[in-house]
């Protein structure tokens, strides 16, 4: 059922991230960042929340007229700060949504992701509960009918054990302290849901929490231009002595209010209960049993040089460096197996995992039992043998990327990774020496949308010489190229590989047993 | 600038449009009816403790003997409070009948309860009740008005626990 369910969003996902790729590019398609955009978000209503503090009286009378004397006097930095702090909220609210439905669809809640998963659940509550207080501060009528609804829903808990909503009974019964509380509660909750993000991020290397430069000036000057055309107000101070009738309700955080008009209050409290277990026992009611195939990485003391490569590459800290078990003076890896998600990354930045190696059996320093460097070089030798005619491509993909046996043809052969970033820079160098082989192409998800995060990062940086290891191939960079194509974009691979492919008969790498025309960096599509 | 990129700026122009107005629009539209517009409301609020369900009784040197010397008072006076019974009647139809029951583990607490109701504008004739004992037969407290509300108007109805009544704000 739940993986029925990742399916079919799945499907509308890939075609939503296609028409955005199309518009945006990738490095600035917002679906693969929406974590980060969160974070960029929060910033900005962060700043904005300090510049209306300033200003802000904590009384009752005051509440209402400093916040609307901002508005109105100074709208032109005030009244924009205002309208940016609540249209960022609403814009948070969105992309942290967004993130949820898209790490689910994406299967991203199972293994080494359920601490990430499970402790972003919280993180809505808090949200929610920062943004509803901010509300209730101006003191408008909105802020009324905030205040009456919330207080009477909060005392339909049995925790709570006196009347809140006789607090609004009328104008006598409230007290300029409440509103001290309250922006006391507004500082506290973000500061709360602030370590909670930093928790949520805590078992992710190098987590991204800025979004491209392009994207961040898109989605601000957006935002301040719907600040300017439509400006945040107050509805007109609260007065007790009247129920506010009709609402300007926000939609986006408060949509669940009008149940609460409808239904017993303890119904939405079972149903937000009900969300939230849901939410947190997912990685549990489908979970991802270890298989062969998706075995934890292991070490092998005796080809493990202590090098902490894969320690530093490893996207999920499942990798920390110990004591070596019997060379005096060395360290050697080691794999928490609750962490690791079998991606192969590690096994593709060590520097044992080369097949340049005249060992009967290849056994890498750290590798995943699923896809073994041996195996690696048998299948990749394999499909090397298969290649015939001119210009011909070995190509390297990867599981979560576009299936790259769709491209196979002759002159090509495909091989798929469960990550590009398990390819050892030394196997492209092996494979492209090779007397049946013109060229070597690397696919895989794109970089900021890579499905074990740091893959295709790290490949890249691998291919440049800007991270180790490098790819060193006396066989000429101008026969390796990187195309990364997500699942949609078979149209980008199959013109880069024509490209590519073009390009060697052009230069006469096609001829065989000509490998001497090498020479500048790798192609970078 | 080329074919290509002229639609791509567009393309990202839609999009940003697109975002603007969906948070522009949901952020306070469309508007939300909380409150009929030829209604009012009543709002109930009581916070009042109810008396003491036991009688004391004087404890004899045979249950003194048994207790920790720490706890052997002479008197043993049960600590649990009767729940309020509390009616509210609009024309003469109960809109409200609610037991309250007091606060705290030992159920020895100050008894508190606040209802909203919406009642049709106009002129009504209120009559509110409580019992603050399970034994008693009638309710002690009892109020009866009749007022004229406008639409959207809060009438407070609160018992004040020092005078014993209710008070109509």
């Amino acid at each position: 059922m739940i993986r029925r369910l990742q399916d079919f969003m799945l499907g509308i996902l890939q075609r939503t991230e296609a028409v955005f790729d199309s518009a945006f590019g990738e490095r600035w398609n917002p679906w693969y960042q929406l974590g980060a955009l969160s974070f960029h978000l929060f910033w900005i209503v962060v700043a904005t929340g300090i510049y209306l503090f300033v200003f802000f009286d904590t009384s009752i009378v005051g509440a209402y007229a400093s916040v609307h004397s901002l508005t109105e006097e100074q709208w032109y930095l005030g009244g924009v700060m205002r309208s940016l702090h609540r249209y960022c909220s609403d814009a948070m609210a969105i992309t942290v949504t967004l993130h949820l439905l898209r790490e689910f669809a994406k299967g991203r809640f199972r293994g080494a992701q359920t601490f990430s998963w499970v402790s972003g659940v919280p993180l809505l509550w808090l949200l929610f509960a920062a943004a509803i207080g901010g509300y209730w501060l101006v003191w408008d009528r909105f802020a009324q009918y905030i205040a009456q609804t919330t207080t009477e829903w909060m005392e339909r808990l049995p925790v709570i054990s006196d009347s809140l909503a006789r607090t609004f009974l009328s104008d006598v019964t409230l007290s300029d302290r409440l509103f001290s509380l309250m922006v006391f509660m507004h500082i506290a909750i973000p500061l709360f849901l602030l370590v909670g993000m930093f928790i949520h991020v805590k078992r992710l290397k190098l987590a991204r929490t800025d979004p491209a430069r392009g994207l961040s000036i898109g989605v601000i000057a957006t935002l301040v231009l719907l600040s300017l055309v439509k400006p945040a107000r107050s509805m007109g101070p609260a007065d007790l002595s009247t129920t506010v009738a009709s609402v300007d309700l926000d939609w986006i955080y408060m949509n669940f209010y009008p149940l609460l008009d409808r239904v017993d209050p303890v119904y939405v409290w079972l149903l937000l209960a009900g969300v939230t277990a849901l939410l947190v026992l997912i990685p549990w009611l489908s979970p991802q049993p270890r298989s062969a195939a998706t075995a934890a990485a292991v070490v092998d003391p005796a080809n493990c040089n202590g090098c902490s490569w894969c320690f530093q590459d490893c996207p999920y800290e499942a990798v920390t460096m110990i004591t070596h078990e019997y060379k005096t003076g060395h360290r050697q890896a080691q794999v928490d197996p609750d962490l690791c998600t079998a991606c192969g990354i590690c096994a593709g930045s060590c520097p044992s995992a080369t097949p340049f190696r005249h060992v009967e059996e290849l056994v890498s320093g750290i590798e995943i039992p699923g896809f073994p460097v041996d195996r690696l070089r048998k299948e990749a030798m394999q499909k090397v043998a298969t290649l015939s005619g001119d210009a011909r491509v070995m190509v390297f993909g990867c599981d979560h990327a576009l299936p790259i046996d769709q491209i196979e043809s002759e002159g090509v052969a495909a091989l798929s990774l469960p990550c590009a970033g398990m390819l050892p820079p030394s196997f492209v160098d092996y494979i492209a020496r090779q007397e049946a082989v013109d060229g070597v192409l690397v696919s895989g998800c794109c970089t900021d949308d890579c499905f074990h995060r740091k893959g295709s990062q790290w490949t890249e940086e691998r291919f440049a010489s800007r991270r180790m290891p490098h790819l060193r191939t006396s066989a000429g960079h101008d026969k390796v190229r990187i195309c990364w194509a997500g699942v949609s974009q078979r149209d980008k691979l199959e013109t880069a590989l024509a490209e590519f492919r073009a390009s060697l008969r052009r230069h006469g790498i096609a001829a065989r047993g000509d490998a001497e025309s090498a020479g500048g960096g790798h192609e970078h599509q | 600038m080329n074919t290509s990129d002229a639609r791509r700026w567009l393309g990202q122009g839609v999009a940003y449009a697109l975002f603007a107005a969906f948070i522009g629009y949901f952020s306070n539209s469309p508007a939300y009816q909380h409150l009929p517009p030829d209604q009012a409301t009543i709002k109930l609020s009581v916070r009042h403790s109810g008396q003491l369900l036991g009688e004391c009784k004087q404890r004899d040197s045979a249950e003194l003997a048994n207790l920790p010397a720490t706890m052997r008072a002479p008197m043993d006076c049960p600590r649990e409070r009767s729940p309020l019974e509390l009616v509210l009647e609009v024309n003469g139809a109960t809109v409200l009948h609610d037991i309250v029951p007091p606060r705290g583990l030992h159920r020895d607490g100050m008894a508190s309860s606040y209802r909203r109701i919406n009642v049709p504008a106009g002129a009504i004739t209120l009559r509110v009740r409580m019992k603050d004992h399970t034994a008693q037969a009638d309710f002690p407290y009892t109020a009866e008005r009749t007022v004229t509300l406008q639409p959207a108007q809060v009438l407070v109805i609160d018992f004040d626990s020092q005078s014993r009544r209710f008070k109509f704000l």
